[in-house]
């Protein structure tokens, strides 16, 4: 029965919260540019907008372009359900589903990028080339990462890796875990296209990356992809949440409003740094994820020594 | 006393930079050396065994090889100091405060290497004295000159803080095995077999690159040519003679740990093979070296590669070694200072331009070429007595290979020195040189005639009182306590 | 007071690949300054006990590695009015693999370097030497002498770790000997930089070429 009552909750949450860590990092921006900002309810309301709206298709694309909203936005659905929130186990959980979790994502990029590449155009071959290389760097930070948690907590489930039984580990490998954190964290920011890799407001030809990729979608697409990528950020930020807050008060009235609060505070973290650090010379970014493999690296030396 | 030998030399170096006369200034640089000399012959005179002067609680002492060291120091830098009044003479347009008394505190800090009895303060000495030295090589305020001084600058730092390194791992070695931690020379001899060979094999490799790099050892030695080529001849004296004897010290104190420890045999084959190293990259980079100046930095190189050899081969190679650090230093002088008023006489340090010496500077042409005949290896001359020394020790302790590899690129060495020496020796001098009025005079060649002098000396008969004094540093050396 | 220790060491071993990585050199010179003052507080957590001469070892230190230096060299490169950004021989991101390489090889040397008891299990000695082959790196591969300067600093940052080993057995004589021969060091590489810049209008090294065969 209680394992019910969470599933339920697990799946309200999803459900509705995304959009919020979207209006919050956005209200954030606004206030340290000293500026009132957009309600914090507003992608909420641009979705409804564009659920409304109807669609123009270009006779240049194939099936593959209609598909990859929907299969970028399905992707998206089943990781958030492989995620455990608030010290419950994740709907969906069986050994090994971390390299599920991993490749869910990595579909619903290819995906995102296939599309880009349907429709022909050099912009948006150009920002699906470099979201790719970006991914592929990427991706060795977040196994890593992993990897630690998995020799950590002895099971290559994530509902035990990301559990509990973390709190106590904070305690004696404390440096391992604080390098996997921000490893992790440079991996949200560069796979939910945040600055400093990629600026999501910015709409000049030569400076967008996943905009662009996304560039000719519109109406209820355009909706899906919105919608899907909020759900991705809710998906790396939970798995920041849970390892960085990993609490178990054993209440679960208490365990759901903290997770709400790390959420919460993810964004309005992700917020400040969109803020104050600029964006990346193009040429840097692979010494950047370099950079956080190695400290993910650094995080698995340590835990072995 | 031995406070004195340090601390005079340095108040010498005060008083030097306080004076005002740019014309009077380099007169006091041989008083003070002829000070120091003084001291010196005070403090072997001291009644008692020579070992017991000491200061510092232990931390200075003067030892055989100490002794060896100091008088060669102190010798060499008189006999340079007598040239220095001449030189800066000629060059009386740049000022020489700075000169004159940075030369005082490279002496002040080389005596203060061969007394130190902690690796320490040997250390700290050592870094000093490549701090003093750095503006002596930028006397000529030139492109040039700073290149070469940025190099010596930076990759004598760098050796110098591997030698720190080093420091530190022999410290940690006494700390392994549970004993007090030190640096203090004497007790390491005596802890030598106790010692963590892990750490300490470490160590000796560390020392050794960092003091082989400002022995000039190769492939340490990518500052050498640069660095001798574009200093005054005095200065290339110094560093070829005395830096470069104080780091060879500083390493034959770690090797002295280490036979204590019984870990020679390592540290002997490392010592050979860069001494044969040394020697066949200087014997391949001395063939058509056009720079008369840099050819002697090489040589310098070999050199340098001999008498690590001479200490690795071991048994009666170590006195050779000993005499050759001698030897070789006096012959550096007759070589640089002569070679400094070639340069002079011709504006040009190439063999393009520099030609017919003997004609145009007669005295200062027949020196460079006795001095090459000398520190190739030719008898009468002093270097031949210690080459011969070291390869007759090893061809009797059976090690043919090292003594074949010795003779061969001694002979390589010879050529190619020969082929420089003698273009720019022989020939008739082109006539546009001819305008300078620079002419060998009692000042830039008495000193230079001295050295020669002494290594004539020393080839046809060493005396007594400075044989036994050798190969009491020999037993020292070899002593494992 | 080890366990405190270990997370130190390991903001200061980011460092240097921070000090690797980017391409300001204002941005190098605080990486270095910022390793420099983390070195200072770490005897501290070393020997708990270390009595006044220790304050001032730390004081010192951190006054001269953190502030003065840095500042002494953001001054000359001020003076030498260069360019701000690092021309480095091997690209960035070879200088960053080839030092993650490094450390990797540090941490496993150090394994066959056995330490006393009281020492095992502590990152002191791969964190050494693993600095001072950043700083070698950086001596080797780069180009411009104020970076060259730094390399030499990463160097001696490697050296001062490994004596904190020594800490408590050693003189003060060595340590203070240390941080003074590294102040006049660089002090004297300084008027040399403002030398170079004098004499070629840049402070790239790749001037001096012309001392050769």
């Amino acid at each position: 029965m209680n394992t019910m009552i969470h599933n339920t909750i697990h799946i309200l949450l999803a459900l509705m919260m995304p959009p919020l860590l979207l209006g919050i990092i956005a209200k954030t921006k606004a206030l340290f540019a000293g500026r009132v900002g957009p309600p914090l309810l507003q992608p909420y309301y641009d979705l409804v907008k564009l659920v409304q709206k109807g669609s123009v298709f270009s006779s240049t694309t194939t099936w593959v372009f209609r598909a990859g909203p929907v299969v970028g936005l399905m992707t998206a659905a089943l990781a958030v359900l492989l995620i455990p929130l608030a010290n419950s186990s994740a709907p969906i959980t069986f050994t090994g589903d971390l390299i599920l979790l991993a490749y869910l994502l990595g579909l619903g990029r290819f995906f995102t990028a296939t599309a880009a590449l349907d429709t022909g155009s050099s912009f948006e071959g150009m920002g699906a080339a470099r979201e790719v290389t970006f991914a592929c760097l990427a991706e060795p930070a977040l196994f890593l990462g992993l990897l630690v948690l998995a020799k950590l907590s002895g099971s290559l489930q994530l509902s035990t890796m990301l559990g509990s039984s973390l709190g106590p580990h904070w305690m004696t490998a404390g440096a391992s875990l604080a390098l996997v954190l921000l490893s992790w964290f440079i991996v949200l920011l560069v796979e939910n296209s945040r600055i400093p890799f990629d600026d999501p407001n910015t709409h000049l030809e030569l400076t967008m990356i996943h905009e662009v990729m996304v560039l000719d979608h519109g109406g209820p697409a355009f909706g899906m992809i919105l919608y899907g990528a909020a759900l991705k950020l809710f998906v790396f930020g939970a798995m920041i949440v849970r390892l960085a807050f990993p609490l178990a008060t054993g209440y679960p009235w208490l365990d759901w409003p903290i997770f709400v609060g790390g959420m919460l505070v993810v964004a309005v973290v992700i917020g400040v740094v969109e803020s104050t650090i600029a964006r990346l010379r193009l040429t840097h970014v692979p010494v950047l994820l370099v950079g956080a493999c190695l400290l993910s690296a650094f995080g698995i030396v340590l835990l072995v020594r | 006393m031995i406070y004195l030998l340090i601390l005079f030399p340095l108040t010498m170096a005060a008083v030097t930079f306080a004076l005002p006369s740019n014309r009077w200034r380099p007169w006091l640089v041989p008083v003070a050396a002829l000070g120091h000399l003084g001291l010196v012959v005070a403090v072997f005179f001291q009644p008692g065994d020579g070992a017991a002067v000491s200061g510092l609680g232990g931390w200075l002492m003067l030892d055989p090889l100490g002794k060896v060291v100091l008088g060669f120091l102190s010798v060499l830098f008189f006999l340079c100091s007598l040239y220095a009044p001449g030189y800066l003479a000629l060059r009386s347009d740049r000022p020489n405060r700075v000169f004159c008394a940075n030369l005082l505190v490279v002496l002040a800090m080389m005596t203060l290497v061969t007394l130190s009895h902690h690796l320490g303060l040997m250390w700290v000495a050592m870094e000093a004295t490549t701090l003093a030295s750095a503006p002596l090589l930028y006397f000529n305020h030139n492109a040039r000159s700073l290149e070469a001084t940025w190099k010596y600058l930076l990759i004598g730092s760098v050796g110098i803080a591997l030698a720190l390194f080093g420091s530190f791992f022999l410290a940690y070695s006494s700390l392994k095995a549970g004993l007090e931690s030190t640096l203090l020379f004497d007790q390491l001899v005596q802890v030598a077999p106790k010692l963590s060979p892990q750490w300490l094999h470490a160590a000796f490799v560390l020392l050794f690159i960092g003091y082989g790099t400002k022995m000039g050892l190769a492939p340490m030695h990518t500052w050498k040519p640069d660095a001798y080529g574009e200093a005054p001849g005095i200065v290339g004296t110094l560093l070829a003679g005395g830096v470069t004897s104080c780091a060879f010290l500083a390493i034959l104190r770690v090797w002295q740990i280490c036979r204590a420890g019984a870990e020679a045999g390592f540290a002997r084959e490392i010592m050979i093979f860069m001494g044969l190293l040394s020697m066949a990259v200087a014997a391949v980079f001395m063939v058509r070296q056009r720079d008369f100046k840099r050819m002697l930095a090489y040589s310098s190189v070999e050199h340098m590669g001999i008498l690590v050899l001479g200490v690795g081969i071991g048994g009666p190679a170590v006195y050779g070694a000993l005499l050759h650090l001698i030897n070789n230093g006096l012959t550096k002088g007759v070589l640089f200072l002569s070679a400094g008023n070639i340069h002079r006489a011709y504006g040009s340090k190439v063999t393009d331009d520099v030609r017919g010496a003997i004609q145009r500077v007669p005295l200062s042409g027949a020196l460079f070429l006795a001095g090459f005949l000398a520190i190739t290896g030719s008898p009468p001359f002093g270097p031949f007595v210690s080459e011969f020394t070291i390869v007759n020790a090893a061809v009797g302790s059976g090690q043919f290979l090292a003594a074949g590899l010795f003779l061969l690129l001694l002979g390589i060495a010879f050529i190619g020195m020969g082929a420089t020496v003698l273009a720019v020796v022989q020939g008739n001098p082109a006539d546009h040189t001819t305008d300078n009025d620079y002419h060998d005079s009692i000042a830039t060649s008495a000193p230079v005639l001295l050295f020669m002098a002494l290594v004539l000396l020393l080839g046809l008969y060493v005396p007594p009182p400075l044989e036994s004094l050798l190969r009491e540093a020999a037993a020292f050396l070899a002593v494992k306590r | 007071m080890v366990q405190l220790l270990d997370p130190l060491l390991i903001v200061a071993l980011a460092l240097n690949f921070v000090a690797l990585g980017v391409s300001r050199i204002r941005a190098v010179i605080n990486a270095v300054a910022l390793q420099g003052i983390l070195l200072g507080i770490m005897p501290l957590f070393v020997h708990p006990e270390i009595g006044l001469r220790g304050i001032l070892l730390v004081v010192v230190t951190i006054g001269l590695k953190g502030f003065v230096i840095p500042r002494f060299l953001t001054h000359a490169m001020r003076e030498a009015n260069i360019q701000h950004e690092v021309k480095p021989v091997v690209n960035f991101m070879s200088s960053l693999l080839l030092g993650a390489v490094g450390t990797g090889l540090a941490v496993v040397f150090s394994y066959t370097l056995p330490l006393a008891d009281e020492h095992t299990d502590s990152l002191l000695v791969p964190a050494s030497l693993s600095t001072v082959w950043t700083g070698f790196l950086m001596l080797t591969t780069r180009q411009k002498a104020i970076m060259q300067v730094l390399g030499y600093l990463l160097l001696e940052n490697g050296i001062f770790l490994f004596g904190l080993l020594l800490l408590e057995a050693m003189p003060f004589l060595v340590e203070v000997g240390v941080l003074l021969d590294l102040f006049t060091g660089v002090f004297v590489m300084g008027i040399i930089i403002y030398h170079i810049n004098r004499e070629f209008a840049s402070i790239s090294t790749e001037h001096l070429t012309e001392l050769k065969e």
